[in-house]
């Protein structure tokens, strides 16, 4: 109930648009509560940015409980923050100490332009999704649910893959900005799957050259992604869509 | 009165939906490629319903706010969906799920589009399977299910807690895949700020970008709202940060009733309020009172932990009250229970505003049943104990380690501490069987509709009615209204129709920037919720909705006197987002109360206090209240409510009884 007693100083990326060149500006923010998440004290200092007539900072938000992967913050050099497991929106003040500088940018990479402030534009994933992120399946169509049978195990792999909330720290944290860890993700979710063994080659295939055209960077192994991944997403995933890939290409 | 039909279909209940689809008007393909549909909101309503039109043929524009469909609300959905297949053989069928649907609901739902609900729930179920949704399973290949609030069955189908997610995906990915087909046009960051009627038929929608700041103009041969509910209206709820009232509520004042603004559901299991800094609220899906037992300690103001209260001075005060249903009373039921007992002085934690969600029985439970399975014979306490949390982590695991995250204590040692919250609005726009507004060519699909769930919605009920609405039941009522249009040409947007409401539009951006003021817009969302929440929450009367009616006016003077928004229009910016539709919410606030103040009998979430039984359970008055009260937009915030009364042919209301 009561406001906390931690005093920080923010570092945070500004930058009026795409085409304007940004810089990190500092913002001092006192009387933190430790319940408070990451973003509710972005909504302290933007509520005191709006007393002085200042723009606030603009940063992409919205379930605030870790789901709908629209939070995208690098701070202090990390994708979603010091603790692994959970995205921006789930980071609380008591990760952090009284007077800890704290830096803040947006999500860095080519195929990710910024537009304002910390918001970035991943429509590039939106339209690797629309080259074969799917099951060709019309509604109506359909049979009965239990008539394809699929093991357990099969289903909880094909689930953990399908877990990717689409968020981009994979491809922040990746020294080569690579879309790898996100587009496997997809990949192997049907992969695993009887119904999206009919259009694997065509899915891989498709959705490889669309990353490639994007802009996003070769895999080199590093496995940044999966460290970063707040929804651990496997590196298998990417292992998994390479032998994909090969197959689609010999069949082809 | 004459202005509300709900054209359901006569006949036997049974046979209503299936003899509507085999006498429907047909549109031939070669018209559906001219006749053009604008979806807004990109949820599961949403999502499923611009996709299948557009695998139908017709051209489709979707517009989200987010930057992407997939991040739609829906995605958080956790617990499951239901769907009356019987894999259990346990007894449920169509006739149940409708039945338990109808009873849920306190009797204020037709019971024409309920039955029509439970009918196409199976067809969702095989449908998102074939999608590559991969929802749980057992070891045997087949679909898993659990249950839920206010049922007997096991009909729920899940996976693990992300069962919004999963369908979601599912609905975004054949929204992609038309999107790649070239069959959609996808407008992401896009707010969709007024409705453009020509003689009075939906035509189209102005929606700003909002990155560039533009006004846009949309023309569409007809409109669909899939936007979701409007619980942000007290501030904090269990919704995202973005979601609101504002296309509703444009539409309402263009024509569109209101139907039972009042009903709201308050969720009996989220993470209590740590403090003035609280922007939202975190569900615990329902799923978990499965296996959790839910308690306050028998003495009042007791500051021990959960874990350090013995047995015997622990109240189980739902399986007390209601022992044939105990911890799965529906929500409404719980909610209140727990109100009740916090008010008394019983509740725990700092802030006394909550109550205990305590795992320590299913632990145990689980361990022996698991120890039986490896063949332990005498498992030590701490073996049971490990074994117990293995099977309680497999279940729940991701609601464990996020309540950990929010609150900063391990649940599997310290009881959880819950609290209700705003969770989802069974009030919306007033649709007829068709799902379209009293506006014609303009429809409303899932939460943002009022039809389905009555005075109180069962748990995994939302799911299944978002994607009944735009899998199954658009792509047929739809036909109806298109194959009377199919004449119509696309209407340029120089038309003058369209010029009046971009200034419409722009006349009220210029307002909201011309004031000026000194206090931001959370300033005045955070002061709007709290009267809601305090006077048209989870318990209302006379004197509290009056007061409101007049502090929500007040407030709503000095937000077009003393609100600041900074920025300009054309670029990115969430204030002025946030003022749009904050301004809206304060005109919405007024009717709830208006509407709730009309109600003067409790039925569901609707409590009013003056009306309950003497063990202080709701008391419905059927003879007064079994309508929907359904507002018409009069100009100057004034409403005329209509009626639609509520006709039960097949399930007789009755007092409803968890007992």
């Amino acid at each position: 109930m009561s406001t906390g007693n931690m005093n920080l100083t923010l570092r945070i990326w500004r930058q009026n648009s795409g085409k304007e060149q940004g810089q990190l500006v500092t913002y001092p923010v006192k009387d933190i509560s430790p319940d408070m998440s990451f973003l509710e004290m972005f909504d302290v200092l933007n509520e005191q940015l709006v007393s002085k007539n200042e723009n606030p900072i603009v940063f992409d938000h919205d379930c605030r409980e870790g789901i709908c992967g629209m939070c995208s913050m690098v701070i202090n050099g990390r994708p979603h923050g010091p603790k692994s497991g959970i995205t921006t929106c789930q980071l609380h003040m008591r990760s952090f100490k009284e007077g800890d500088t704290i830096v803040v940018e947006p999500w860095r990479a080519q195929a990710f332009p910024v537009i304002k402030d910390l918001t970035v534009d991943r429509s590039g994933f939106e339209r690797i999704m629309a080259k074969g992120g799917f099951v060709s399946v019309n509604t109506g169509t359909a049979q009965d649910a239990n008539c394809i049978p699929i093991p357990k195990d099969d289903a909880d792999a094909s689930f953990n893959a399908a877990a990717c909330i689409g968020c981009g720290a994979c491809v922040a944290a990746c020294k080569n900005a690579s879309a790898m860890l996100f587009v496997s993700a997809k990949v192997s979710q049907f992969a695993l799957l009887p119904q999206g063994k009919i259009e694997a080659v065509a899915r891989v295939k498709n959705m490889v050259a669309q990353m490639d055209d994007e802009g996003f960077g070769s895999c080199t192994n590093t496995g940044a992604c999966e460290a970063e991944c707040p929804k651990g997403i496997s590196l298998e995933n990417i292992a998994r869509m390479n032998r994909e890939y090969f197959v689609a290409n010999i069949k082809q | 009165m004459s202005k509300l039909d709900s054209k359901i279909p006569e006949g036997a209940i049974e046979q209503k939906w299936s003899k509507y689809k085999s006498s429907a008007a047909l549109v031939n393909p070669s018209n559906k490629r001219n006749l053009e549909i604008i979806v807004v909101g990109s949820g599961l309503a949403g999502a499923s319903a611009a996709a299948s039109l557009a695998e139908l043929g017709y051209k489709v524009k979707v517009f989200c706010f987010q930057d992407s469909a997939r991040r739609a609300h829906s995605i958080a959905a956790q617990g499951g969906i239901n769907a009356a297949k019987n894999y259990q053989n346990d007894g449920d069928s169509i006739y149940r799920l409708f039945y338990d649907t109808v009873k849920g609901g306190d009797y204020r739902a037709r019971e024409g589009n309920v039955y029509r609900l439970a009918e196409v729930s199976n067809n969702i179920i095989d449908q998102c399977v074939a999608q590559g949704v991969p929802l749980a399973r057992e070891y045997g290949g087949m679909l898993s299910n659990r249950s839920f609030g206010g049922t007997q069955v096991q009909r729920t189908f899940y996976a693990s807690g992300q069962t919004g997610q999963q369908l979601l995906l599912g609905a975004y990915s054949a929204l992609q895949r038309q999107i790649g087909l070239g069959t959609v046009d996808m407008f992401t960051r896009h707010e969709m700020l007024e409705v453009v009627k020509i003689d009075d038929k939906a035509r189209g929608i102005i929606a700003r970008d909002l990155v560039t700041g533009k006004l846009e103009r949309h023309f569409g041969h007809a409109v669909l709202l899939c936007t979701g509910g409007y619980g942000n209206v007290f501030y904090l709820s269990t919704n995202a940060m973005g979601c609101n009232a504002t296309a509703a509520w444009k539409a309402h004042k263009k024509g569109a009733f209101f139907g039972n603004p009042c009903f709201t559901q308050i969720h009996p299991t989220c993470i209590p309020v740590s403090g003035d800094h609280q922007s939202k609220l975190t569900l615990m899906s329902e799923s978990l009172r499965n296996d959790g037992r839910i308690w306050v300690p028998k003495k009042q103001n007791d500051t021990r932990k959960g874990n350090e209260i013995p047995e015997e001075e622990r109240d189980y005060y739902l399986e007390r009250r209601y022992p044939a249903f105990g911890n799965l009373v529906p929500r409404d039921v719980a909610s209140r229970a727990a109100k009740e007992r916090c008010d008394e002085g019983y509740g725990v934690g700092t802030s006394k505003m909550a109550v205990f969600l305590d795992f320590k029985a299913a632990i145990e439970r689980f361990g022996k049943v698991q120890a039986k399975k490896s063949n332990i014979e005498n498992p030590t306490e701490a073996q049971l104990k490990e074994f117990g949390k293995q099977v309680v982590e497999e279940k729940y695991g991701n609601l464990f380690s996020m309540y950990e995250q929010i609150t900063g204590e391990n649940p599997y040692v310290v009881p959880m501490r819950i609290y209700p919250a705003v969770h989802y609005t069974m009030g919306g726009l007033w649709v007829d069987y068709n799902l379209m507004t009293t506006v014609q060519g303009l429809y409303c699909l899932g939460e943002a509709n009022f039809s389905d769930h009555g005075a109180n919605r069962l748990g995994a009920s939302a799911l299944m009615q978002g994607l009944a609405d735009g899998y199954f039941v658009i792509p047929y009522t739809i036909g109806s209204y298109l194959a009377k249009e199919i004449a119509v040409k696309a209407i340029p947007t120089t038309h003058e129709a369209f010029v009046a409401a971009e200034n419409e539009v722009q006349s009220q951006i210029d307002k909201l920037f011309a004031i000026k003021g000194t206090k931001s817009v959370d300033h005045f969302h955070k002061k709007l919720g709290k009267i809601m929440w305090e006077k048209c929450g989870m318990a209302r009367n006379e004197k509290g909705l009056t007061e409101a009616i007049q502090e929500i006016r007040v407030l709503r003077d000095e937000f077009w006197k003393d609100l600041r928004v900074t920025g300009k229009q054309n670029e990115m910016n969430p204030e002025l987002e946030k003022a749009s539709r904050v301004s809206d919410f304060l005109e919405l606030g007024e009717l709830m109360c208006m509407d709730a103040l009309n109600r003067s009998e409790s039925c569901g979430g609707h409590f009013r206090i003056e009306s309950q039984t003497p063990d202080g359970e709701a008391l419905r008055k059927d003879e007064e209240f079994s309508y929907v009260s359904a507002w018409e937009y009069k100009g100057n915030n004034t409403y005329e409510m209509h009626k639609e009364d509520l006709v039960f042919d097949v399930v007789h209301p009755s007092s409803r009884s968890y007992k």
